[in-house]
């Protein structure tokens, strides 16, 4: 096969069946509930990146921002061999403390903001870190234990402003608005919020820690061969412990992003429902967690989860086609992959425990 | 609180929330022995349910839908099959993939098939009626756990002394534990491990349907989106503890399914709905924390 052969046949062929597969998928799905493909086409690009004054490219942008985040959050625990599927339970954990201190913390915008932030950080990091002990005090493997601890906080938070902190004329389960004041201002002549701009501070800090410190080298040295680290006389629970930290310290940042810079209260399910943390974790796989990809893979499923939203005003195509269009990317992209970046870490079940 | 333990409505109750987490965790144990990592039992699960509430409400049988259930659980094994036997995928981003399709899929299908969103409730859907065991039945407390239950309850119970048998004594069930623990070997002796392991996904697929079945069908007769709600994440971590092995698990998913059913009883008594839905997955936590640290006090 003339095609099969040279520098780039040998890497295009596969991909080319990757993306008619993933067009087979669409296609099918789109015919499935009879709508034009041209009208779900057309909705999905006005979705994803149109709108009157680019509204939709800035929802898009808006979404991007909090996918990258969490994006950020577990390519530090997965690149130091953590697997930190908890990230939901940290941007939770962020969110809630976040609107709580900006509600209840008296003083000047800008400090109760700092705090907030500062607070939400410490929220995620804590939360984070209980799944690193458990894993390295009591041998509860980090993947089940960081997953479960979703639960609690999720249920914990939902409590809180269902309760004591519901704002109950507002007849949603929601707590009050944070001060006016506190919220992140839009780019001017947009209706983009600044909250990007921490994310980006945060992505370009984590980056820099991980290539141009020696304490981010040696925590990639740990997730690349753990008995190599251990063997040379790294601490590696330490580092373990403060790479989950940093993880869970961005989660809830980006649990901060999304209270002052969109909802501007903490919403029940505002940060679980629309699958934030579980698209961050695959918006890393997608790239095979190589840091300056991230971001574009990022405003990728960003833009398919507006797109999806479009089709759906302009198609009558359900918007749950971005669900599934994503895990098709996913089983056929990162398959090709990510498999061998993540393969040095433990996998057999009881494993995780003998660190 | 004691009383409410030997109330006959929380008896009966008892084993409508072990079948689904047994079911499941039972079909986690067929990949575990037969070294496929698989952590999307919560996928399965759920397109399992909705795939018996679609086999049942277009024949109006509920044997169809259980049948359709375990295709649609099935499926879902043969697609990981694809992915991480096949092409390799990672079988962890090939778990979270699945589940993020099952989520996907079945609401997108409750809208293109059914045209609603949320949930499909309908007369059409036909449930699974309980079973009433003679003599059984009359004992006090005792039989209403072990009578009137559908018949995947019982279905669930007889797998488990099955799949023991099978592990232990059956060739194919032996070939599985030698994929799981060496699969060199079992290569040189002629088996294909990855053929081994497709049948581990298939019968974990069908065991997983099963359990869907028994949330969508039996317990209840409808759908609701992600109606799954966490189960096959206990499922995957009952399997964790026992290593797979059938009668520890079947231990372990007792232990659950009473606390499952206990937090839907004290719904009734005025707490607050979020800590009686947080209940499983506390106890979850804490019985998978005090395994662990057992585990690491007293190294096999």
């Amino acid at each position: 096969m003339k095609l099969g052969d040279g520098i780039f046949g040998r890497e295009i062929v596969p991909w080319l069946a990757v993306v008619f597969w993933i067009a087979v998928v669409l296609l099918v799905l789109v015919e499935l509930v009879g709508a034009s493909f041209g009208d779900a086409v057309e909705g999905f690009i006005q979705g994803a990146f149109g709108g009157r004054r680019f509204a939709y490219l800035m929802a898009t942008l808006s979404r991007a921002t909090l996918i990258v985040g969490m994006a950020l959050s577990v390519m530090l625990s997965f690149r130091a061999g953590l697997f930190n599927i908890g990230g939901e339970g940290q941007l939770v954990a962020g969110g809630l403390v976040a609107a709580l201190v900006g509600i209840f913390l008296p003083g000047p915008p800008l400090l109760v903001l700092a705090v907030s932030i500062l607070a939400a950080m410490a929220a995620g990091a804590a939360w984070a870190m209980l799944g690193g002990l458990l894993q390295l005090y009591v041998g509860v493997p980090l993947l089940v234990g960081s997953l479960l601890l979703n639960y609690p906080i999720r249920y914990f938070a939902s409590y809180l402003v269902a309760h004591p902190f519901r704002d109950v004329p507002s007849g949603m389960v929601q707590s009050h608005l944070v001060p006016m004041e506190t919220w992140l201002p839009f780019f001017p002549g947009t209706r983009l919020d600044i909250g990007i701009l921490f994310i980006l501070v945060a992505g370009i800090s984590a980056i820099a820690y991980s290539y141009t410190t020696v304490h981010g080298y040696q925590s990639r040295l740990n997730g690349l061969s753990p008995d190599f680290a251990k063997t040379v006389g790294l601490p590696v629970d330490r580092l373990a412990l403060q790479t989950l930290a940093m993880s869970g310290a961005i989660a809830g940042l980006v649990g901060a992003v999304a209270v002052f810079g969109i909802h501007h209260r903490y919403i029940d399910g505002s940060l679980v429902q629309p699958l934030y943390a579980w698209t961050g974790i695959i918006a890393v796989l997608l790239v095979g967690m190589i840091p300056w990809l991230v971001p574009l893979s990022g405003f990728f499923f960003a833009a398919i989860q507006t797109g999806a939203a479009g089709m759906e005003r302009t198609a009558g195509v359900p918007k749950e086609i971005a669900l599934v269009v994503q895990a098709a990317i996913i089983l056929f992209v990162a398959s090709r992959v990510s498999g061998a970046l993540l393969a040095s870490s433990d996998r057999k079940t009881d494993g995780g425990s003998d660190a | 609180m004691l009383d409410l333990l030997f109330d006959t409505s929380f008896a009966a109750s008892v084993p409508r929330f072990v079948t689904p987490i047994l079911l499941a965790a039972l079909g986690g144990a067929l990949c575990e022995r037969a070294g496929v990592f698989n952590i999307a039992l919560e996928g399965f699960l759920l397109a399992g349910a909705f795939a018996a509430v679609l086999g049942s409400y277009f024949t109006g049988s509920a044997t169809a839908g259980a049948l359709a259930a375990m295709v649609g659980g099935i499926a879902m094994g043969l697609v990981f099959a694809e992915f991480n036997l096949r092409r390799g995928g990672d079988s962890i981003v090939v778990s979270i993939a699945i589940n993020l399709l099952a989520a996907g899929l079945t609401t997108y299908l409750l809208r293109a098939v059914f045209d609603v969103a949320g949930a499909f409730s309908d007369p059409a859907i036909v449930g699974f009626k309980g079973i009433n065991i003679p003599v059984i039945g009359s004992i006090p407390w005792i039989g209403h756990v072990l009578s009137g239950q559908s018949i995947l309850f019982y279905i669930a119970v007889a797998v488990v002394p099955l799949m023991h048998l099978f592990l232990a004594r059956h060739r194919l069930g032996l070939r599985m534990r030698a994929a799981g623990e060496n699969p060199q070997a079992l290569a040189a002796g002629g088996v294909n491990p990855k053929r081994v392991q497709l049948w581990a996904l298939v019968g974990c697929g069908a065991l997983c349907g099963l359990g869907g079945a028994q949330l969508s069908i039996a317990n209840v007769n409808l759908f609701v989106e992600n109606m799954s709600a966490g189960r096959g994440w206990i499922a995957v971590v009952a399997v964790l503890l026992t290593r797979g092995r059938p009668w520890p698990l079947f231990a372990i998913a007792l232990i659950f399914g009473v606390v499952d059913s206990l937090s839907f009883r004290v719904q009734g008594l005025g707490m607050p709905q979020q800590f009686t839905d947080v209940m499983p997955y506390l106890a979850t936590l804490i019985v998978l924390t005090a395994l662990s640290w057992w585990r690491k006090r007293n190294p096999a």
